[in-house]
């Protein structure tokens, strides 16, 4: 009872997810600026550690919980790296 | 899932709940950023997921490992931390960032840099 509830639970989490990051893709591709594209990457970022937490409860392994710390550690830089970037035309002075 | 055939009832309602409900914001989030008008509209639509999704999915995966071996699994709350501090402070970055732009390209959207703003941002 609880395994097919959980189960169906988690597809549904997966399929929105997957959702989520074709939205995200899709901003990446149309723009219209380099802006809008930054912010996109980020929210991308973001759904992919979503994901791969959720996929760790789908496989009941805690090794897929290190790549989602990995992805949001660099997801934080790019993004502060990128605005950086925006702002000044390099990233380190 | 044979694995999730262990996990008791009670603890199974709270997670499924919880993963639904952090999937959807952050589907919701990501709709926003695909529909909103400008880009100042569309930088606040995102932030839904970046913090109360992956928050309730981060919840829903302390939960789930921590009836499932019968511990407390709190290194989830690495990423919450992590989240939490970092979102706001990239999120100012990049709208600071494109502020200058527009600015420096004299857009009507924005607003004009006022005296006393102008000092406090010096």
């Amino acid at each position: 009872m609880s395994a097919t509830l959980l189960a169906g639970a988690v597809l549904i989490a997966q399929i929105m997810l997957v959702a989520a990051m074709g939205c995200a893709a899709f901003r990446i591709l149309r723009g219209p600026r380099a802006q809008d594209r930054v912010l996109a990457l980020d929210t991308l970022y973001v759904n992919a550690a979503m994901l791969l937490l959720v996929f760790g409860i789908r496989t009941g392994s805690t090794h897929y919980f290190d790549a989602a710390l990995v992805i949001t550690l660099l997801g934080f830089v790019s993004t502060a790296a990128l605005s950086k970037f925006l702002m000044r035309g390099e990233v380190i002075e | 899932m044979s694995h999730a055939a262990d996990l008791p009832f009670w603890a199974a309602l709270p997670v499924a709940l919880l993963l639904l409900v952090g999937a959807g914001l952050a589907l919701t989030g990501s709709i926003g950023l695909l529909t909103l008008r400008s880009f100042y509209e569309r930088l606040h639509a995102p932030t839904l997921g970046t913090t109360l999704g992956i928050g309730c999915i981060l919840l829903a995966s302390m939960l789930f490992f921590s009836v499932l071996q019968t511990r407390f699994v709190l290194h989830e709350l690495l990423i919450v931390f992590f989240m939490g501090v970092t979102t706001p402070v990239t999120l100012m970055l990049l709208m600071r960032a494109v502020l200058y732009r527009d600015r420096r390209e004299g857009s009507t959207e924005v607003p004009p840099v006022s005296p006393s703003s102008e000092e406090t941002e010096g």
